[in-house]
């Protein structure tokens, strides 16, 4: 009984609350619309250099047009945050204008951006976190166990090399290892580093999520000739059929070897790019609505959930990467495997 | 004219979610039976269901990917 009054009592007053709220927000918004329209005066002198003239006007009459001095859509501020770009701004602090590189090889644009800063800070990190670990371990006997950093960097290593390469490459494993641990410390680093305030999700940008998966490519292929052969990799690409069916099989397989990496750039990149919007977007439905309430009760606890989540979706997409990364080598790999056992059979009947 | 693009990523998002949740909800009721079944095979079911939602899970990403191009150009 209790608990239905409570939340009748609830029911009258949030509504209440909320219509207040939306009052006292509609007069700071009105404020925060001088501000703006200050800012947006301001604003067409930067732009001006990169954009033509004419262009640049239509934005800025298209922006009084909409004359509530919503300067911002939330969609351009996610989309500003999530994306790569030249400056790197630390809030309340100012910001760091990158080095631009003039040289451009093949008119490829290769200036330092935010997301490849945080790349070197991912290989940073994992320099030193190996070369500590691997210093720690080898002043070792047998006798000792690892502590600390080197005790959490053995158990991943070993589980990698264990349950992801052991398990879906099988014999001849040992030569992945090295490329799959690497792999997957860097994207989980990447990943975390992310989630740290002022950091920027390098795995969330489509060029390095491609470069990994073309890594991955490279080595699946390579892997395959080595253990097939030319004859035995061309045999695989009709997948066994009879020959009048090769006209369709050939193409496919061809298109199925691209998928792959297709498939894993996509992954990574969208995953961790859809947490960190999905992040943005619940902050934002506070100001869409214009409520504190909505603030306190919606936005922030579950921005913390899918927060944690990210956390979570960090280790989980560096691992399934790894993971499918092993998957296909061990794919492309499978001829040798059978003719060792049976090799291993010939032996055993003789 | 200019919302139904709006219209178009929205439902596009549910569907590709809904498609999603299926797969990935079927996967999981076989993984929870079959380790039921074979508590011996615990740990190769949950990295055969672990690959297999992720394949899915790529899938809907590559929808939902579309989906945003379409809400935010």
């Amino acid at each position: 009984m209790r608990v239905q009054a409570t939340s009748r009592i609830l029911a009258l007053v949030v509504p209440l609350l909320l219509s207040l709220n939306s009052h006292a927000f509609a007069a700071l918004g009105q404020n925060e619309a001088t501000v703006h329209e200050s800012a947006a005066a301001a604003a067409p002198v930067a732009p001006a250099t990169v954009a033509e003239p004419a262009s640049g006007a239509a934005p800025a009459v298209a922006e009084a047009a909409h004359g509530e001095g919503q300067g911002e859509k939330p969609g351009d501020v996610i989309m500003h945050h999530i994306l790569d770009n030249k400056v790197y701004a630390f809030e309340p602090f100012g910001e760091i204008t990158l080095p631009e590189i003039a040289v451009r090889p093949f008119g490829i644009d290769i200036s330092v951006t935010k997301h490849v800063v945080m790349v070197w800070l991912a290989s940073a990190v994992l320099l030193v976190v190996g070369l500590s670990v691997g210093a720690s371990v080898k002043g070792m006997n047998s006798k000792q166990s690892p502590k600390g950093l080197a005790n959490v960097i053995e158990a991943l290593v070993d589980f990698i090399r264990t349950d992801v390469a052991k398990s879906n490459i099988g014999p001849g494993y040992e030569k992945f290892v090295p490329f799959l641990v690497t792999v997957f410390f860097f994207i989980l680093i990447c990943n975390l580093l992310g989630l740290i305030p002022y950091g920027a999700t390098a795995t969330g940008n489509i060029n390095v999520t491609l470069t990994l998966a073309v890594f991955t490519f490279v080595i699946t292929q390579v892997a395959a000739f080595k253990a097939q052969g030319v004859k035995g990799y061309l045999q695989h690409l009709t997948a066994g059929t009879h020959w009048s069916l090769w006209i369709i099989m050939v193409p496919i397989e061809i298109i199925g070897q691209f998928t792959k990496p297709f498939a894993l750039t996509i992954r990574l990149f969208a995953n961790m790019t859809a947490g960190h919007i999905i992040i943005y977007s619940l902050i934002f439905i506070a100001f869409i609505l214009k409520s504190y309430i909505v603030a306190m009760a919606v936005s922030v606890p579950f921005a913390i959930f899918i927060y944690l989540l990210e956390l979570f979706v960090a280790f989980l997409q560096a691992f399934v990467f790894t993971m499918l990364s092993a998957l296909f080598i061990g794919l492309a790999t499978a001829h040798e495997h059978h003719d060792e056992d049976h090799a291993l059979e010939h032996a055993a009947h003789h | 004219m200019e919302g139904l693009g709006y219209l178009g990523a929205g439902i596009g998002a549910g569907l590709a979610v809904i498609g999603a949740g299926l797969g990935i909800g079927n996967i999981a009721a076989s993984a929870a039976e079959g380790t039921a079944r074979q508590p011996e095979a615990t740990s190769d079911i949950r990295t055969t269901m672990i690959i297999a939602a992720a394949l899915i899970e790529g899938v809907a990403l590559f929808g939902e990917v579309i989906c945003v191009l379409l809400a935010l150009k």
